[in-house]
């Protein structure tokens, strides 16, 4: 990769973490801590949400993130690839 | 079939499977001893990564613990599942592109010293014998309760098992018996859900029924769950007790802590490329969320079911898996007001806490305890580590079940006691011996090394399971605290600052070290009468205060960093090398 190729790839590389981050952020700490009693005041099927998100929820959207993670990268991978050529 | 024989069939298979892998995939050189070749297949690694990382605690303990913590107990679903959103985004594909041996490697590498490297091996042989020490305890605790052998007797088994595997096979012997041991151990957790799943709310996937009405009954278990409690006096199963900034510091401490973890970073240095680094992360935690989203609804059905087999019933009609796990010293039950009725309430029944056994029956036959009663009406003391391993009986299963969980349970203690185990031999034969104290061994002599050295820790770790250390339970709030205030900033800052420079990153992990060091000591060991909220700095309990030191190292490292000398000119080029894939 050349010298500013790689530059451009890695800011793209940290607007990805970083945005993945934000949520992973959102969906532990906020959801299932920070906000949490306030979303237990909600009900979720026989769950309070807050609840949920604190046993449950947020594991599920954690795999997610990491899914979401991989795409993103590939396709990130491949774009600079193509663009090497 | 009797249910020992039955044990001694499934866990003797699966021993014969395990030995089998390993003397089918033996290490040969040291690149197959440490990283297996640097060829495993993403999902295999995925895998294993799962395996090594649920350990005894994730299998044995965890359930039982959120079971008597109710909504406090999320700290460790959390906790430990987010720290690994950390390790795939931030860690993962990076140290696979530096693409060497041990975590070490890379921190003596990227700051340019020796010391960090020492300071770094000193921190991870720290932090595996601690987690080598808990899965002792496991594998003890299932061989004495359902091998009926001696609890020393089991210890030795399992470290014979895991000497033929470990030291054989080094870490490809280990891939594939994990890959082996994620199967048999997945399986065994999610039968017994699937059956008291449907026992209780006739839905056979457990994460649903956690959140489902209860059969033939029009009310949700969570909400029946809180009723029960509440009337015997418990707060609500669904509410949390602890201060907001503990549960916080707590859950970042564990998250931090866990994605500093060598046994499990090491495991992407297997995977051939950066790529595939990335793809084994997916699959690992896909691996690990199946049992994690599991084991919220193990506790709650278990809560519920120990409540109503146990509470007013007399002890002459409790079932026969309440004296079993009395005779091995894990329940005990004093008739406080002399009715035979066993009565649950909040509040430890025995003071001090863990019962200390005569050798006295009662008059209803049960164990006399020699500690003082307390005041209150409570007349059970549980040990949480049994909730998981006692719940098939609890719930009546038929006795395959019960082997089943026995089998697994050791599965996922051997799982992570061999990958730990290979991370402390190497950071013994590569990082001591070749990379500080003899450079001019050559590959078959540091192979040899690397042998010898999982050998003695196999030694030891045998030993902390036959004299376990009573302190096993504290010390684990240390082996987190301390890879979040030291290996996890240091990490994190070599690949994501081209400005941190050896003296900042060695004061950085030595003051984190120190400081969490000290604050844990303090509270756990010097005075752990002192160890109450009103004490606490800014209210974060020992378990939570690694979260601080890892300010500490950042801003430290940072810091000096700035005040001195950039890295050089080789480093940068390392760093840009580690960012980018291929």
């Amino acid at each position: 990769m050349k010298m500013n190729n790689s530059k451009n790839y890695w800011r793209a590389n940290l607007k990805i973490v970083l945005i993945l981050l934000f949520f992973w952020f959102l969906s532990s700490f906020g959801a299932g801590i920070l906000f949490s009693d306030l979303l237990d005041k909600i009900k979720f099927g026989g769950f309070n949400l807050g609840f949920w998100f604190a046993q449950q929820g947020s594991i599920f959207i954690f795999v997610f993130l990491i899914v979401a993670y991989c795409i993103l990268m590939n396709k990130l991978d491949r774009k600079y690839r193509a663009g090497k050529d | 079939m009797d249910l020992q024989i039955l044990t001694y069939l499934m866990a003797g298979a699966s021993f014969a499977l395990y030995i089998g892998i390993a003397v089918w995939s033996k290490a040969s050189s040291t690149n197959e001893f440490y990283v297996a070749g640097g060829g495993v297949h993403p999902v295999a690694n995925g895998m294993a990564t799962a395996a090594d990382w649920m350990s005894a605690a994730s299998f044995i303990s965890m359930a039982g613990i959120i079971s008597f913590m109710g909504k406090d107990g999320s700290v460790y679903l959390m906790g430990w599942t987010g720290g690994y959103v950390l390790l795939a985004l931030l860690l993962a594909p990076y140290l696979r592109k530096f693409g060497k041996f041990t975590v070490p490697d890379f921190i003596g590498d990227r700051y340019y010293s020796k010391l960090a490297r020492f300071v770094a091996v000193l921190c991870l042989i720290f932090v595996s014998f601690t987690y080598i020490a808990g899965q002792m305890r496991g594998v003890g605790i299932v061989f004495s309760r359902f091998l009926e052998v001696d609890i020393n007797t089991g210890v030795i088994i399992g470290m014979a098992i895991v000497f033929i595997y470990a030291v054989l096979g080094g870490m490809k012997g280990i891939t594939y018996t994990q890959v082996a041991q994620y199967c048999v151990l997945i399986f065994a957790y999610m039968v017994p859900a699937i059956f008291i799943s449907i026992l209780i709310t006739g839905n056979p996937v457990p994460q649903l029924g956690f959140g489902s009405k209860i059969i033939s009954e029009d009310i949700y278990l969570l909400d029946k769950l809180n009723n029960i409690l509440n009337d015997l006096g418990f707060s609500n199963y669904t509410d949390s007790t602890k201060s907001k900034i503990d549960v916080f510091c707590i859950t970042g401490a564990l998250m931090a802590g866990t994605a500093g973890l060598p046994h499990v970073i090491v495991r992407f240095f297997t995977v051939p490329k950066v790529r595939d680094a990335r793809a084994s992360a997916g699959w690992a935690l896909l691996f690990i969320a199946i049992l994690y989203t599991t084991a919220p609804a193990v506790s709650s059905f278990s809560r519920l079911n120990f409540i109503n087999t146990i509470n007013n019933s007399s002890y002459e009609s409790t079932p026969v898996w309440f004296k079993n796990w009395e005779n091995i010293g894990l329940i005990s039950w004093s008739d406080k007001n002399d009715d035979g009725i066993i009565q649950y309430a909040p509040g430890n029944s025995l003071n001090p806490i863990k019962p200390i056994f005569s050798n006295q029956r009662g008059e209803n036959g049960e164990r006399i305890v020699s500690n003082e009663l307390t005041k209150n009406k409570n007349e059970v003391y549980i040990d949480r580590d049994i909730m998981v391993l006692a719940n098939p009986e609890i719930a009546n299963l038929p006795n395959w079940v019960i082997a089943l969980v026995a089998s697994g349970a050791l599965a996922a203690a051997l799982s992570t006691a061999a990958g730990l185990l290979l991370v402390i031999s190497s950071s013994i034969s590569h990082d001591l011996m070749k990379k500080i104290f003899r450079p001019s061994i050559t590959d078959k002599q540091e192979l040899f090394l690397a042998r010898l050295s999982a050998a003695l820790a196999i030694g030891v770790a045998g030993i902390f399971g036959i004299y376990p250390p009573a302190f096993v339970a504290q010390v684990v709030a240390f082996a987190f605290g301390l890879a979040a205030s030291s290996i996890f900033p240091a990490l994190i800052m070599g690949i994501f600052s081209k400005r941190v420079n050896s003296s900042g990153a060695i004061i950085g992990m030595i003051s984190g070290l120190l400081f969490t060091s000290s604050y844990i000591i303090f509270f756990k060991f010097i005075s752990p009468d002192l160890n109450f909220s009103e004490n606490w700095f800014l209210g974060i309990s020992p378990e939570g205060i690694g979260v601080v030191g890892m300010i500490i190292n950042f801003t430290l490292a940072v810091l000096i960093s700035f005040f001195t000398k950039p890295p050089p000119n080789h480093i940068i080029r390392l760093i840009d090398n580690v960012r980018t894939p291929e």
